[in-house]
């Protein structure tokens, strides 16, 4: 064949493209392949594609979507972590003549995809998850608005991890840093695969993120059960509704600045070059708008996690509902307010520094009325120390010191010389492990009885918890004290030896942390090897005080036979102490959505079209396209979407319940 | 106030001693305002900071559920005196704070000429600042000194107390100038031109770097800064002019092309207005510089330079040959690294391995 025909079918993928030079890519490809082997022939022994395929992937119940998201985020997570144990490695080595055993092309492309992959495909599939999962329970809805939209969003989001994960063993991920800022991004400096692996999984992913974000504000300010006003919502419901209005307003400038950095790389047009009038100051100023309201998407839905459980393990009502609702507003506007602070060190005016340093600080008023309502919700409580709880209190000392070097960072002439440090980097992974996971891991804690119907293994999770905190802190803390020394981010190697010990202790601390990610791993493993010591079949193991305590463990595939009515706004505390019975009779037939494929196949062809466009093979992304509209327009006349649940089976599964609730009552009846 | 101002660092010395925190402990007075400034936000703050943590662990201890002495108010949930608390003790401090942001974010404005060199010592009347012209290139640093016509490489030497205005630019990716123990960094841009202001006020050898990544070379993107007593600095400039090499256009294009670890460099002699062609990015011969003849007003408008020959095109502009294609990054890539050829492709971001080459200039061994 020619090489134009080669070069027609293929576009750029050559032989070449593939890892045989690398004998550890090799390998890492050999475990992936091989276990993903083994688990293909254990599905297919076990007979469990038929499970898998209708169960879960084609599922549109927002408790399965959910689920699918958080082990979404948690294979992300070893993947991002693996990431960062071997930048550890590389800094603590590479002092003098040790060039370390990372070259410049590896080590670009391995702390540009840790940051890719942490925020994008853990934090957030880790947030939505949780949203997804509880929002509609703790509103007392059947589902979310939108149940298809809400499953095509899981599998896009899947679609850009999987982008990105193809990038390690097919040709290169991008060697730019985690924003990709151009000019280094643009064809002139960037010609290969690499940041057009970047560009189109982000893409991807941010359409499931806005159609996601678009789905539960549609789901909150519809669904809520009669009674429920807005200051009668649970207050995790109201950091989702933030979090998902900032989504919906940022994430089209992300896809808009990254569509123009395409045309840019595709088309040769000029938005951020360094000729004809392209300017890629636009850029950095650009994904910024996106980029700082993304770190409240992130942290906003954690904030919420907090306030539950903190009222709940203390079994107390949440010390001000309503300057904690005023202060999510607030920090949500003012997330819009604030994004010029990361780029101080540009050479804008004084005048012009000081007032998004201001604004910046301002946030922090918000937020610490937010820590203060916390602390006074524990004021006069009964606390109980159950691992969310635990988790709680690490945060709330944590996240303050985050907080504080946040303020410092706001100051303009300090962060002309904290700037681009690696005080800044203990900063940021202060308040997203400080905050953001630690949240996370409160909120698995928290609702896993509720998902599964066992509570989680203790002793590994306080093994897991200790491990964490402490790790964080030994991994962070010389991260600060080198800022401190004038050391700056994303240095693949060193000269003063004398900074070596403190890479060192980081690197323990990254060790103490990978202790605490297998003990949650083993977490997992031991609770649900022993989930019949651990079971809970009263569907309220924490003394909860929102609806989807007031539902089974795990909840059945409708949620609620009848929807409740809200008369306060810790509703199902209220519902319990007004001795409110359960209804076991009068069921009525319950009208479902019905499970469907297309969410698959049309990630999956979007998958495909970004794949073809980074290899630049036309003919495939032409085709994919018009697989992805064209199946778009015959699934819309599918109007076969919904079924209905009859009332005997609704009533069936409601005696299951009767009954063992009554079998765990005392016997006194 | 201003004698508290100026001893608080010290009150934090015992927890630096030991230990060279050189962003808390600098050389030069801008980056010694932005240290106190640090250390005066971070006590205010600490005013609010304390409190919590103590409290949250108080609390955490005096509430817990075993403790049955403790007062169990269940439906306690809203104070609003104690709101009012809440909300205003934030507040307060980020007035202080904020009142400090503005003042100290108006003096230590990078574009700002100092007022004074160091804590009671005004700017001499009729002192001009050495103009010091920084050009960031692929992976190394360019220092022109318009007013003693040399120029160095990967080397910056100033004089003690006097101050030095930069005016920067780079040649093709954005990088940040950061001297930790002179003053904040700055970023240089393609087609821009960014300034600061600085003054060291003590001798002796200091390190420099870009802090912001600007690809493979990046990691050695260092610079010795050398601050000199004003006869050691003018010895300098005239070791440096006894060296012969001049930084013409055509040195300038063969050291703008991508290289790592590049050793020091001196040119005894420049060509005229080099800077101001780097800005607006028309070295190359024949390149027009868009600011000659577009300019409105005083700046030269941004990056509105034509393109040049040899730029990529857009992927879909590609015949099928013309494709290339993308070998995994264990590959070796593209061009060798180093200077084999005149016309740098896209290999920017390719070069993996010290490949030393001959660079114009006249090479130093063994700094002074």
């Amino acid at each position: 064949m020619s090489d134009t025909l080669l070069k027609t079918i293929f576009g750029r993928l050559t032989l070449e493209s593939f890892p045989i030079h690398e004998p550890i890519l090799i390998a890492t490809f050999a475990m992936v392949a091989l276990g993903g082997v083994a688990l293909v022939g254990a599905l297919t022994y076990f007979k469990l594609w038929g499970w898998l395929w209708r169960d879960w992937f084609t599922s549109v119940d927002h408790k399965k979507i959910g689920i699918m998201y958080m082990v979404l985020g948690l294979v992300m997570l070893l993947r991002g972590f693996a990431d960062a144990i071997m930048m550890r490695l590389q800094q603590a080595m590479a002092f003098g003549g040790n060039e370390g055993y990372l070259n410049a092309h590896h080590y670009d492309q391995i702390f540009t995809a840790h940051g890719v992959i942490m925020i994008f495909f853990v934090a957030m599939p880790f947030v939505t998850g949780l949203m997804n999962y509880v929002v509609p329970l703790q509103i007392g809805a059947r589902d979310v608005s939108f149940p298809f939209l809400n499953n095509f969003s899981f599998w896009m989001t899947t679609a850009g991890a999987v982008i990105v994960m193809a990038s390690l063993f097919v040709g290169e991920f991008a060697r730019t840093g985690w924003l990709a800022m151009a000019p280094l991004s643009g064809l002139d400096y960037s010609p290969d695969v690499g940041v057009d692996y970047y560009i189109w999984a982000l893409q991807v992913a941010g359409v499931g993120t806005l159609l996601s974000g678009v789905n539960l504000i549609a789901t909150i300010v519809k669904m809520r059960a009669p009674g429920m006003t807005l200051m009668k919502m649970p207050i995790f419901t109201w950091s989702a509704l933030t979090t998902n209005v900032l989504i919906v307003a940022a994430f089209p400038i992300l896809t808009a600045v990254l569509a123009m950095l395409s045309l840019d790389r595709y088309v040769g047009t000029n938005f951020f070059t360094n000729t004809l009038g392209g300017n890629p100051m636009m850029y950095v100023n650009m994904i910024w708008i996106w980029g700082h309201p993304e770190v409240y998407i992130l942290i906003l839905p954690a904030f919420g996690v907090f306030s539950e459980v903190t009222s709940t393990f203390t079994g107390k009502r949440l010390f001000g509902y309503t300057s904690m609702v005023y202060a999510l507003l607030v920090i949500t506007i003012l997330a819009y307010l604030v994004w010029l602070h990361h780029f101080f060190t540009m050479g804008s005016g004084a005048s012009v520094n000081s007032f998004f340093g201001i604004t910046t600080m301002i946030i922090s008023i918000p937020t610490g009325a937010k820590i203060f309502n916390w602390l006074f919700t524990m004021y006069k409580g009964r606390i109980r120390f159950e691992l969310p709880m635990m988790w709680t209190i690490a945060f709330m000392l944590t996240f303050v010191i985050g907080g504080m070097t946040g303020v410092l960072l706001a100051v303009p002439p300090a962060d002309f010389v904290l700037h681009n440090s690696l005080f800044l980097v203990a900063h940021f992974h202060n308040v997203i492990i400080g905050g953001v996971l630690f949240g996370m891991f409160a909120g698995i804690n928290y609702w896993w009885p509720k998902a599964f119907g066992y509570t989680l293994d203790k002793r590994w999770g306080t093994i897991s918890f200790w491990c964490w905190v402490v790790g964080f802190w030994v991994a962070f803390t010389p991260l600060y004290i080198l800022g401190l020394m004038g050391v700056t981010r994303r240095l693949r190697h060193f000269e003063d030896p004398s900074l070596q010990i403190w890479f060192v202790i980081a690197g323990i601390g990254v060790a103490i942390i990978a202790m605490g990610i297998l003990a949650l791993l083993i977490q997992l493993y031991v609770s649900v090897r022993d989930r019949e010591r651990l079971r809970d079949v009263t569907g309220d193991p924490w003394g909860g005080r929102t609806l989807e305590w007031a539902t089974s463990s795990p909840p059945p595939e409708y949620n609620f036979a009848f929807t409740p009515v809200v008369h306060d706004l810790d509703a199902w505390y209220d519902m319990k102490s007004r001795e409110a019975e359960r209804p076991v009779g009068g069921f009525r037939d319950i009208h479902m959505p019905k499970n469907t494929a297309a969410g698959v196949v049309l990630a999956g062809l979007s998958a495909v079209t970004a794949l073809a466009m980074i290899w630049y093979m036309w003919w495939l992304a032409i085709l994919a396209f018009a697989g992805i509209v064209g199946f778009a327009i015959w699934h819309s006349f599918d109007y076969d979407g919904d079924y209905h649940i009859p009332a005997e089976e609704v009533a069936r599964v409601e005696d299951a319940r009767t009954h063992s609730l009554a079998s765990t009552k005392p016997a006194e009846a | 106030m201003t004698r508290f101002l100026r001893a608080l660092p010290l009150l934090a010395l015992p927890a630096l001693a030991g230990c060279d925190w050189v962003v808390m402990n600098p050389a030069g007075d801008v980056a010694r305002q932005q240290a106190n400034l640090i250390l005066w936000s971070t006590f205010l703050m600490l005013l609010i900071i304390v409190p919590v943590m103590v409290l949250t662990v108080l609390f955490a201890w005096r509430y817990r559920a075993t403790n049955r002495d403790a007062e169990y108010k269940p439906d306690w949930d809203h104070s609003t005196g104690l709101e009012l608390v809440i909300w205003s003790a934030p507040l307060l401090i980020i007035i202080a704070l904020g009142a400090l942001t503005w003042v100290a974010t108006h003096t230590l404005d990078p574009y700002r000429p100092l007022s004074r060199l160091a804590a009671g010592k005004p700017v001499p009347a009729g002192q001009r600042p050495l103009e010091v012209q920084v050009v960031s290139l692929d992976w190394k640093w360019l220092f022109i000194y318009p007013e003693q016509g040399i120029a160095t490489v990967n080397e910056l030497v100033v004089p003690v107390d006097r101050q030095v205005r930069f005016r920067l630019t780079s040649s093709s990716v954005m990088n940040t100038f950061y001297v930790p123990a002179m003053a904040g960094m700055i970023y240089t841009m393609p087609g821009m031109e960014t300034k600061l202001h600085a003054v060291l006020n003590r001798p002796g050898r200091f390190e420099g770097a870009s802090a912001n990544y600007s690809g493979a070379g990046f990691s050695d993107m260092r610079f010795p800064t050398l601050a000199m007593d004003s006869t050691g600095f003018d010895r300098w400039v005239a070791a440096v002019k006894g060296g012969g090499q001049r930084l013409d256009t055509r040195a300038y294009l063969t050291l703008e092309r991508p290289s790592e670890k590049v050793p020091t460099l001196r040119f005894a002699a420049i060509e005229p207005r080099l800077f101001e062609r780097a800005v607006q990015m028309c070295v190359r011969p024949g390149q027009a510089c868009m600011g000659d003849t577009m300019g409105h007003g005083t700046h030269p408008p941004v990056n509105n330079r034509p393109a040049q020959p040899g730029r990529p095109e857009g992927a879909l502009q590609k015949e099928p040959g013309e494709k290339g294609s993308s070998p995994h990054m264990s590959a070796p890539h593209g061009q060798p690294a180093g200077n084999a050829s005149p016309e740098d492709d896209g290999s920017n971001r390719n070069m993996t391995r010290l490949d030393p080459h001959a660079l114009p200039g006249r090479p130093v061994s063994g700094l002074s």
